[in-house]
């Protein structure tokens, strides 16, 4: 990984007020949503923001979600998992409807962000699709600037309708590779393998892997199982996040 | 602003959590922002260099030949959990700075990773017993991907400045920011004063 010689980047602001403007279940386990938020400092792909829920007598509690829309997207799309005795996830996937607000604060993160102009393969399991769909709208809202080719994807997940955003993942072309079915597109079902990858290896390339501690691990050693060096593969894991 | 019917699902207050944290309990996050190496601990070294008097470097061996010392409390990711009742042992920086003997001109520390990973630290806050090079957790060697063989372990600051990994420290006259210091998060991290992000 190289590093030292950039700017020190702005950073996020402080917590603003978010209007929820459209809720949706997205899968069976996450649900959408978009937030305008007034004043807030543009986003690079890939970045994600924290969501801060207040209770009556002044508790607070708070989690980072990834985004969803690109940069010039004029709400902010979150996707949010339930996940078991989530404190946020569950309050956000069931009690929240749309006018209500939220109080958010980012957008964080300088490291896991691509919006060209180098080649870059963005590889996510479940809700780890979240960022790469940023980059995959970016990259689509701007073909001047991203050529086609330049961003490839794959998205993995147990089943096509536990996969978030899947038929617009399809639609860009990216690999799906599910491990319990066999995928639209003919690849049987099993976790995602080296074969899987090669193809998507190339020189000059940055490599995006986001998904679960152990999916991470997973990918990015096969990664580098195929000669990828480790400095070109940068990393989100996504902890408890409740 | 407070959000309609949101009660939160709160643990019994302590008075040692910081703002802004929840405890996470069981749970051991792994969230490092790059492949996790594999390192042969006969191989691993660990340097301590720049403005001293005695670079230094100490195999995995002799690194073990100096008294141990156990770290036993919680520990602050930036992400916002805690962790309570966590116990490391390694060595005392106290001793490894101690045996390279800093220079009066000597300010800050920047630690770096095999991965080259660096992460900044002023050099008063890793000594007088608040910082390690650490390779058991919970009594057992520490596990790859929490920075096996051995990482950095400065638990009084955010988590991110306990360099996975570690495997040098270069005292300087200045404070340089390292990896994440340059992506968003600031140069000390103090999770009582909430120094998260760039601007907080």
């Amino acid at each position: 990984m190289t590093e030292g010689g950039d700017a020190v980047r702005p950073g996020p602001g402080p917590w603003r007020p978010a209007t929820v403007r459209e809720v949706w279940r997205a899968t069976p386990s996450t649900v959408g949503l978009r937030l305008e938020v007034p004043g807030r400092v543009p986003h690079r792909p890939g970045q994600h923001y924290v969501v801060r829920l207040t209770a009556e007598d002044g508790y607070t509690a708070s989690r980072s979600y990834s985004v969803a829309s690109a940069p010039d997207d004029a709400l902010l799309e979150l996707l949010v998992e339930r996940l078991p005795d989530g404190e946020v996830s569950s309050y956000l996937a069931e009690a929240v409807e749309v006018g209500d607000e939220l109080e958010v604060r980012g957008p964080i993160g300088g490291w896991f962000v691509w919006d060209g102009p180098g080649r870059a393969v963005g590889i996510g399991g479940g809700t780890g699709v979240v960022p790469l769909v940023a980059m995959l709208r970016w990259a689509r809202g701007h073909p001047e600037l991203v050529p086609p080719g330049r961003l490839q994807l794959l998205a993995a997940a147990r089943t096509a309708e536990s996969l978030p955003y899947g038929a617009e993942l399809a639609a860009y072309g990216a690999r799906l590779v599910l491990s319990r079915e066999a995928s639209a597109a003919g690849r049987p079902a099993g976790r995602v393998q080296a074969e899987d990858l090669v193809r998507l290896v190339a020189p000059d390339t940055t490599y995006y892997v986001c998904g679960s501690a152990a999916f991470a691990e997973r990918v990015s050693g096969l990664l580098v199982g195929l000669g990828v060096e480790a400095s070109a593969v940068r990393v989100e894991r996504f902890g408890p996040s409740g | 602003m407070a959000q309609r019917g949101f009660l939160g699902r709160r643990r019994p207050p302590r008075d040692d959590l910081p703002p802004g944290q929840y405890d996470t309990g069981e749970d051991f996050p792994v969230l490092t922002a790059e492949v996790t190496p594999v390192i042969d601990p006969e191989r691993w070294s660990m340097s301590v260099d720049g403005l001293v008097a005695n670079p230094t470097t100490w195999s995995w061996a002799e690194l073990h030949a100096l008294p141990e010392s156990t770290y036993a409390g919680p520990i602050h990711c930036v992400t916002t959990w805690s962790k309570f009742g966590t116990t490391f042992a390694g060595v005392s920086l106290d001793l490894l700075l101690d045996a390279a003997g800093p220079l009066p001109s000597a300010t800050h520390v920047l630690a770096t990773s095999t991965t080259g990973y660096t992460t900044n630290l002023p050099l008063d806050h890793l000594r007088g017993g608040q910082a390690w090079v650490a390779w058991t957790y919970d009594g057992k060697p520490l596990p790859r991907d929490h920075g096996g063989p051995a990482r950095l372990l400065v638990p009084h600051l955010y988590f991110w400045k306990s360099a996975k990994w570690v495997t040098r420290l270069t005292l300087l006259d200045h404070d340089q920011p390292g990896f994440w210091e340059v992506n968003g998060y600031l140069n000390l991290g103090d999770p009582w004063r909430e120094q998260r992000y760039t601007g907080d």
